[in-house]
């Protein structure tokens, strides 16, 4: 049943990823094929069409809908300052006269006869989109954005909220299983992404916000701290556009669990390196899951390395993602092809995972996650 | 590659693939006729595909497949072809047919004049079409105008269907409400480069200023009006245009369905719009007043039909993985906490949840994680159930005759349809239920969530098939009536609960049971038990119960009653516990109380946990 296999999280050292960034509505490219990029720099261009302000003209000059065109001063398409009469009523006494003003500036959408109403529109916002990592741009996709290329070392986490950063990455811990604590968190870390270990503690939440740190990448929280942070329970994990102060990536889950010692060590050897960062989670099929990308220098392959696994193999790394024995790691020691009965009384799939101690534990396979990545 | 005409299979149908592409997996199942009759004989899933890197939902598909494959020695695709018709007796397969929920459904926003009349008449329609409503305006609905067109403007729906006002009413509503639609210039979810479908079934003396605002500026669609008279609403004509719009516009958008639809030798239908089907489908040929339940790792579906009506609804953030934190967001704590019988510290018990939610495919390893999510989802079926009550309703706004009897009663229109004491049978579908270690774990689950009065039977979706024989009814009826009858329905058996409360150990009802083998049983069940008789499927006993003064089984309080009951592979379950349902405040009590319950019908192994 190789085909059941659902990869797990990469954390390599190298490999070539694409982003695609599209604008939330058809504008313009400001980039062409082949340009190089940085993360900061706007990469499209969009207008934003303004808010819409209706105005029911017909009961406020007290007439029939289909008469409000003979009040009218600005007509459909016109530009209006805020203040400007749009439509006004020919009393035969003039302290009787009704002027009605725009609330806003901008233009007048449209005009209707049926209901009375004038529908008016602010000017358009100006949107721009950021390349968001260091790469080349790749691909065009004309009027909507562009897919950018990128070298870099990727660690995927488990769980994030807040949207797409970028600074230094700090490593604010010696090791995986220490938790980062209010007095790892100094002042110079303004601005950049800091490691912790094993846990992040409300307290340090606190403290990063007032440091201004960009962005936290821990193994575990605990839920009521992620509550107590957004001052909501979380009921669906699709998050991106939380405004904490900070983005925050797990790699590991919830509750006090190590950071991975792959991951650490792959963080920590880039320490000082420029990383961009993105929190948002959605966790359907296909998943998208938050990131740390540390774009390298080098030639670019121009080729995508997806892994292409067959499936869970004898000596695979893997990482326990269900109690009891949740968040450890080991290797896969055996792959028994029958149904086993596990302690539930259902009959599932499993597999042995063996740990650097030597001890043994049985598992089913949907349990585990292969650690992704060379 | 299947080439015959849509519904109309050209070659007889004796081997048949059926898939269910839901939002985590995709579900395949293999149907072949043995003899006379058509059986369920294989089944393989795969992850669905619908997004990067694959985003090509038929990858999921032909994976699901290739697993039916390996299973059953059947050569069933060749390279990314299904090969139809069937070659011979080990290749091939005569029709290939599915079902999607994938990429999160079909998500709808409508609209009305008035929020409980329009409004829920055209939420209902588009729920009944299978889609997911994600908002709901109305003129009438307390939002400023800019606020309506700024939440039409960020919602991404795949189409809209609006309604408003009866057949030669006012226009003004309807129009000012198409007005702010074309001013919002919604988009579509799945691609920037098409018209967003929009179905116009309101006010027909609309329809010309309607097409006239909002023809350029979306894939307008005009039918009949839902609601052409304030007594009455006409759902059919708006559901099977949803129904030729998700086909003709949603779907060829989402990653990989122009393909699947190519390869399937049936329309695909929504995965609620199929279970639906089936739902009605048994209520009909049984004449029985019903309650189905689908829970999925995102939602939670309701179906009921009662005096013939049907309805359904689905609790877009209620389910069993993905959107399992959100049940211990709007259950609270201690509304999941009553039904554990072991006490867990609030945090470690939220850690749990959430890395659930984030890792949504891991099972329970241990009996404490497995009792938490049964917990869970008592909680996920009961909350759904409330929602579905809210919408299953008479029409509001209605004037009604009253006699003098009516006077008294204070009743208003709009009153909920669902009515637990005519409620015959009790259907459970979707992996929680359908997969429980044992059987009497789903008939609890759900007697917990609903508290049925009376005498109530229950039944679950053997291994969850119910989408796959929806769409199969719609091109062949005798083989989905085949399999359901025979690989698809479990009877559980019978619930019988009288309604009252007592202290514990007091008399709630004297009662005698005429078992099939002529055994008769006499006894008296008392506030607080519960027990469980065998009671084979397809054997019948009568049972009498005597209540105690101030209880009551259907007939009155202290009334007699006396009903032939239904077995079921659990059998028949007498629940002395009241109704409604309480729980000691104090938490040792609670797990005590628990235990005593869990232990009296053999819900869990032994040994663990005190259990």
């Amino acid at each position: 049943m190789a085909h059941s296999y659902t990869p797990g999280l990469t954390v390599t050292d190298s490999t070539v990823i694409r982003r695609r960034r599209i604008l939330p509505l058809p504008g313009t490219v400001l980039v062409k094929v082949g340009d190089r990029v940085r993360s900061n720099q706007p990469v499209a261009r969009a207008e934003l069409p303004g808010k819409v302000y209706p105005l029911n003209l017909a009961n406020q000059l007290g007439v029939a809908p289909n008469e409000i065109t003979e009040y009218l001063i600005k007509k459909g398409g016109d530009a209006v300052q805020k203040d400007d009469i749009l439509a006004e009523n020919k009393p035969l006494f003039k302290w009787l006269k009704t002027e009605i003003r725009s609330p806003i500036t901008g233009t007048v959408e449209s005009v209707s006869t049926v209901t009375g109403q004038v529908l008016l529109r602010e000017p358009p916002r100006v949107l721009e989109l950021l390349g968001y990592v260091d790469g080349a741009v790749v691909e065009i996709h004309p009027q909507q954005g562009v897919t950018i290329e990128c070298l870099c070392s990727l660690v995927q986490g488990i769980f994030g909220i807040g949207g797409e950063t970028y600074g230094e990455l700090v490593m604010a811990v010696a090791a995986p299983d220490e938790a980062l604590t209010p007095a790892h968190v100094k002042p110079d870390m303004k601005g950049k992404i800091v490691v912790g270990g094993s846990f992040l503690p409300a307290d340090t939440m606190v403290k990063a916000k007032e440091v201004g740190v960009a962005g936290l990448v821990v193994g575990g929280i605990h839920d009521k701290d992620l509550r107590a942070l957004l001052g909501y329970d979380l009921g669906v994990a699709i998050t991106g556009a939380e405004q904490v102060g900070f983005t925050l990536i797990l790699t590991e889950g919830f509750g006090t669990i190590p950071m991975a010692q792959k991951t650490f060590a792959l963080l920590s050897a880039h320490a000082g390196a420029k990383a961009s960062i993105s929190g948002a989670t959605q966790i359907r099929a296909g998943v998208i899951r938050p990131e740390i990308i540390i774009p390298r220098t080098g030639t670019q392959t121009g080729s995508i390395t997806q892994p292409q696994r067959a499936g869970i193999r004898l000596g695979d790394p893997v990482r326990i993602i269900r109690d009891p024995l949740f968040g450890k790691i080991g290797e896969v020691s055996a792959l028994p092809p029958d149904l086993t009965k596990i302690p539930t009384e259902s009959e599932v799939r499993v597999l042995e995972v063996r740990f650097s101690d030597g001890q043994v534990a049985v598992i089913p396979r949907t349990n585990i996650e292969v650690i992704e990545g060379t | 590659m299947a080439t015959q005409e849509p519904g109309k299979p050209a070659t007889p149908l004796n081997v048949i693939v059926a898939t269910d592409c839901g939002s985590t997996t995709t579900k395949a199942i293999l149907i072949e006729k043995v003899g006379d009759e058509y059986r369920q004989t294989y089944r393989g899933e795969a992850p669905t595909t619908v997004e990067a890197p694959f985003e090509d939902v038929t990858r999921g598909v032909l994976n699901a497949i290739a697993e039916i494959e390996e299973l059953s020695g059947r050569k069933i695709l060749d390279g990314d072809k299904i090969i139809t018709p069937c070659r011979d007796a080990k290749t091939g397969v005569d029709i290939y047919i599915s079902t999607s929920s994938a990429g999160g459904g079909l998500q709808m926003m409508v609209t009305g004049v008035v929020q409980n009349m329009t409004g829920e008449s055209a939420q209902r329609a588009a729920l009944g079409a299978g889609a997911i409503v994600i908002d709901v305006l109305a003129s009438n609905d307390g939002r400023l105008p800019h606020e309506k067109i700024e939440r039409i403007r960020t919602m991404r729906p795949d189409m809209i269907l609006m309604s408003g006002g009866t057949d030669g009413g006012a226009v003004t509503h309807v129009v000012e409400m198409a007005e702010y639609i074309a001013a919002a210039e919604p988009r579509p979810r799945f691609g920037a480069t098409y018209k967003l479908p929009l179905i116009y079934a309101g006010n027909r003396e609309a329809q010309g200023q309607v097409n006239k605002i909002l023809g350029e500026k979306s894939a307008l669609v005009v039918t009949d009006n839902i609601r052409p008279v304030l007594e009455r609403e006409n759902l059919s004509p708006a559901r099977n245009k949803i129904h030729d719009l998700f086909l003709e516009h949603v779907m060829q958008q989402a990653p990989g369905y122009r393909k699947l639809i190519e390869m399937a030798g049936a329309p695909i239908m929504p995965t609620p719009a199929a279970v639906g089907v089936i739902m009605e489908t048994i209520a009909k040929r049984e004449h029985l007043n019903l309650i189905g339940v689908d829970i999925g790792g995102a939602t939670t579906d309701v179906f009921s039909v009662f005096e013939g009506v049907f309805n359904r609804t689905v609790s877009a953030n209620l389910g069993m993985s993905y959107s399992i934190s959100n049940v211990l967001a709007e259950a609270g704590l201690a509304n999941i906490m009553r039904w554990v019988p072991f006490t867990i510290d609030e945090q470690t018990l939220r850690n749990r949840i959430k890395n659930k939610m984030i890792r949504p495919t891991t099972i329970p390893q241990t009996l404490d994680e497995l009792q938490i999510e049964h917990a869970i989802s008592r909680e996920a079926l009961r909350l759904a159930l409330i929602h579905h009550k809210s919408l299953a309703t008479g029409l509001k706004g209605v004037q009604q005759e009253r006699t003098i009897s009516d006077v008294f009663e204070q009743q208003t229109s709009g009153k909920t349809l669902i009515d637990m004491l005519k409620l015959d049978l009790i259907v459970g579908s979707g992996g929680i239920l359908s997969h429980a270690p044992r059987r009497i774990q789903s008939m609890v689950m759900m007697v917990d969530a609903y508290e049925p009065l009376g005498f109530t039977r229950l039944s679950v979706d053997s291994i969850f098939m119910m989408p796959h024989l929806g769409v199969l009814s719609t091109i062949d009826e005798k083989a989905a009536t085949d399999v359901f009858v025979r690989d698809c329905m479990v009877y559980l058996g019978t619930c019988a609960a009288p309604i009252g409360q007592g202290k514990d150990g007091e008399r709630c009802a004297d009662y005698e049971i005429a078992f099939p083998d002529g055994k008769t049983v006499t006894d008296q069940l008392k506030f607080g038990d519960l027990r469980l008789y065998p009671l084979e499927s397809g054997k019948k006993a009568t049972v009498t119960m005597r209540p105690a003064k101030s209880v009551n089984l259907g007939a009155g309080a202290g009334v007699a009653v006396t009903r032939e009951v239904q077995g079921g592979v659990v059998g028949l379950m007498l629940d002395g516990r009241g109704r409604p349902l309480q729980f000691p405040t104090d938490q040792q009590a609670r797990v005590a109380v628990l235990t005593k319950w869990f232990n009296a019908v053999g819900l869990y192994p032994t040994g663990a946990n005190g259990v």
